[in-house]
């Protein structure tokens, strides 16, 4: 049966029968056995933690640059301040949020419990990856309060290396040691899904949460070493001056351009694909159905992978690259939305005749799936090449992007914690609030977004903190938008924190899904389960489930008669 | 860690499941070191097929001879480090010790000489930064080629350094035992370590030192 989350106030009490009495909250206490702990669970929260930290900053350097960018007019701050805050909105949202984000923190919850594994393989790195992530973070900082950088996130040469006049290798040494906790979360995954599967669990038994990490981890271990030896570089050059980037020593910049993108174009799809893996599992249990084309979705995942890493140059069709190569990138970066299509169909298909339940979870995965098609939609736009040239370096992109990473990845990021948060701290949190927060950020996005992409069109350029007056009417609806999608970011963490203690006690499976994660208890115990599990039927078999249960139902009514 | 059955940690089912992990763990981060250098190794190939006469310059400054010393020196490491990974799978705590200090030793003698190196480049004003200089055809492009070799060199030597810190945490616990058949992880994932760390000295060597004699550029 489904926890019905509008019920009437529980009283303290009310226990549903199988809530645990001993769990990995509650096992040790105290703050030292929270900074030592080896468990997931709890590391996953110290990134909960984390994380939200820094998205807070991030969101208020966001702030700052909506309430410049009502007036045409740079009234509040310099330009100068405004290329900081921009550059550190960037840097704390890419490095310390969305690509972190949903590994590390549902990542880290669940790869063990939908494996059937007592841990990851390596807990030691696993924590060790967390002090490294808030290390490398205080390094960013650092640099933020002795006044910032103003390079951009993407730190182009030789601007970065040579005339930047700013905290620039505090920066990227920031970005440096980030890759660490990045790589070790990344190897302990795809370690723990080769070596530490339950028995009967084959990979097309896999969750397809499960298949996009595999597939983001792979992106992680084979990207992050480049953009390392690449900011690495620019640390360098910047405080010897070698002439590795210069053009005056016979260096090239360019070349700093193609390396940096090399991972940070795949760095997108370390974003999003753990948000499809979430949306895979929300839109399969709400619709109480397999995901249509389990298989198909499975491999998009691994293809979109590969694709990932062959398409950086589609970053630099201005920056003097040939033009047989632009058209090669041009062409490979349309073939992404191949695995891309697949997936939405996918879920499209699975929705149509699926027994739809509105939970607050699903209010996300609809809102992805609505927002993720124009972001996507607009990818293949920007691929083209005479697009490109037009809308280059203007809001056009920023619009773009900030679908697919803000409106895919934290859209996705907020579905997957209101679907798991039940099973992280065994409480319930108001449905009404939380449906409000939901439509709130949606609404809130797409008025905060949906302008730019016209305002770029008409050829706004972006990281300016002044523009023309005629534009004014699109940046104000903006900024009236990113103050709604403000307030949908402030009442989730509001009643989160509220159902810590005062939330509803939720059963092992409140929402009636499929998965191992929901045969342990919530809060699972600290080894997750109390009897291994072994699995023999396929993923998402709700049909099977049901035949099982009408089968039973009737066995009961026999033996009644 | 349980009683019966010591060094299996309490998440792993077997010691063979232990170990696969920890192997494939291991390679993982090889392959991650792969790509790290894989930068550097880019940047070396796109410089070198831009300025190969700067380049063939600035290698005939390096010392052919330290730099086969150590060539020679990596090498015998390296099999100092296959038979302690064997001795640690034997059990034979002493020997391991042995082998893991003669590693860490062959491993000193690289580095001492590679610093020997350094300060001569340092005293020829090779190293690439402002007081660099170097007659020949173009001297800036020559310090393109110093530049990759400290930067691919000096990581090379950072990870040498980490591996002897890696001996210096192993040599107590080989001592007290903890090594046998069942529990020889570390020793063989350091053993990779080391082997990969040999081998990119291996194309080190050729690429920055041979790579001048045959272009008659003496």
């Amino acid at each position: 049966m489904s926890f019905d989350l509008n019920a009437p106030a529980p009283s303290a009490g009310d226990r549903p029968a199988d809530w645990p009495h001993n769990h990995y909250l509650k096992d040790k206490q105290g703050l030292r056995s929270w900074l030592l702990t080896k468990d997931h669970k709890r590391i996953a929260l110290l990134y909960l933690v984390s994380i939200t930290i820094f998205f807070a900053l991030g969101g208020l350097m966001a702030l700052l640059i909506r309430i410049e960018l009502l007036t045409p007019a740079g009234d509040l701050m310099e330009a100068d301040t405004y290329n900081r805050v921009f550059t550190a909105h960037g840097v704390l949202m890419v490095f310390f949020f969305l690509i972190p984000g949903i590994p590390a923190v549902l990542g880290n919850f669940l790869v063990p419990l939908m494996i059937g594994a007592k841990d990851l393989a390596f807990p030691k790195l696993n924590l060790a990856s967390w002090y490294i992530f808030n290390i490398a973070g205080l390094f960013g900082l650092w640099a933020l309060l002795s006044g910032g950088v103003d390079t951009g996130w993407t730190f182009y040469t030789p601007f970065s290396t040579t005339f930047s006049n700013s905290y620039v290798v505090a920066t990227v040494l920031a970005a440096f040691i980030a890759g660490f906790s990045s790589i070790l979360t990344a190897l302990n995954f795809v370690v723990t899904i080769h070596r530490m599967r339950a028995p009967g669990l084959t990979w097309f038994r896999l969750p397809l949460f499960i298949w996009s990490h595999y597939a983001t981890s792979l992106i992680i271990l084979l990207g992050t070493p480049v953009i390392a030896i690449t900011v690495a570089l620019v640390a360098i050059e910047r405080i010897f001056q070698m002439g590795i980037f210069d053009p005056s020593l016979g260096g090239d910049p360019v070349l700093f351009q193609h390396l940096f993108w090399f991972y940070s174009h795949p760095a997108v799809y370390i974003m999003v694909l753990p948000a499809m893996g979430i949306i895979s599992e929300l839109i399969a249990a709400f619709a109480r159905k397999r995901i249509f084309g389990y298989r198909f979705v499975a491999v998009a995942s691994v293809s979109i992978a590969v694709l990932g890493f062959l398409v950086w140059g589609h970053h630099m069709f201005v920056s003097g690259q040939s033009v047989y190569a632009a058209t090669i990138f041009s062409v490979l970066s349309m073939l992404v939305a191949i695995p891309s299509a697949v997936k939405v169909f996918n879920w499209t298909a699975t929705l149509y005749d699926g027994a739809i339940v509105y939970e607050p979870p699903m209010y996300y995965a609809l809102g992805f799936l609505g927002i993720f098609l124009i972001g996507g939609l607009t990818g293949v736009m920007l691929a083209t090449l005479g697009i490109n040239v037009h809308v280059h370096d203007t809001y056009f992109i920023v619009a773009h992007f900030h679908y697919v990473m803000v409106g895919g990845t934290i859209m996705a990021y907020l579905g997957g914690l209101h679907y798991w948060w039940p099973k992280i701290t065994g409480r319930l949190y108001p449905a009404f609030w939380s449906r409000l927060a939901a439509i709130a950020v949606f609404v809130g996005f797409n008025l905060t977004f949906f302008p730019q992409f016209i305002v770029g069109y008409l050829g706004m350029p972006r990281r300016y903190w002044a523009y023309p007056d005629e534009f004014q009417v699109l940046n104000v609806l903006s900024s009236a938008g990113a103050t709604v999608l403000g307030i949908g970011y402030v009442i989730p963490l509001i009643y989160f924190v509220w159902s810590m203690r005062y939330g509803q006690r939720a059963s092992a499976n409140p929402w009636d899904a499929i998965g191992l994660e929901w045969e342990t208890s919530s809060p699972p115990p600290t080894e997750n389960f109390l009897v291994m599990p072994t699995v023999s039927a396929e993923p998402y078999d709700f049909a099977g489930r049901e035949r099982a249960r009408a089968l039973e139902a009737a066995a009961k009514e026999a033996e009644v008669v | 860690m349980s009683e019966a059955h010591p060094g299996l940690e309490h998440h792993f089912d077997s010691y063979d499941q232990q170990r696969e992990s920890a192997k494939l763990g291991m390679w993982l981060f090889l392959i991650t070191e792969v790509m790290f250098f894989g930068g550097m190794f880019l940047l070396y190939l796109i410089y070198r097929w831009r300025f190969p006469v700067a380049f063939a310059e600035g290698s005939n400054h390096l010392d052919v001879t330290l730099g086969a010393i150590n060539t020679v020196i990596l090498i015998g490491s390296s099999l100092t480090v296959a038979l302690a990974v064997r001795a640690a799978q034997l059990g034979k705590s002493k020997a391991l010790v042995v082998l893991l200090i003669l590693t860490l030793l062959l491993g000193g003698m690289f580095l001492g000489i590679k610093s020997v190196e350094y300060s001569h480049k340092f005293h020829q004003h090779l190293f690439p930064n402002d007081s660099f200089q170097f007659e020949g055809t173009s001297p800036n492009n020559t310090r393109l080629f110093f530049a990759i070799y400290f930067c691919m060199t000096g990581f090379h030597a950072l990870h040498m350094l980490i591996g002897a810190g890696i001996i210096l945490w192993l040599i107590p616990h080989a001592w007290r035992g903890r090594f046998n058949a069942n529990n020889y992880n570390y020793v063989e994932g350091f053993g990779l370590y080391w082997h990969f760390v040999d081998l990119v000295w291996i194309f080190l060597f050729p690429l920055l030192y041979l790579l001048g004699r045959n272009l008659g550029t003496h």
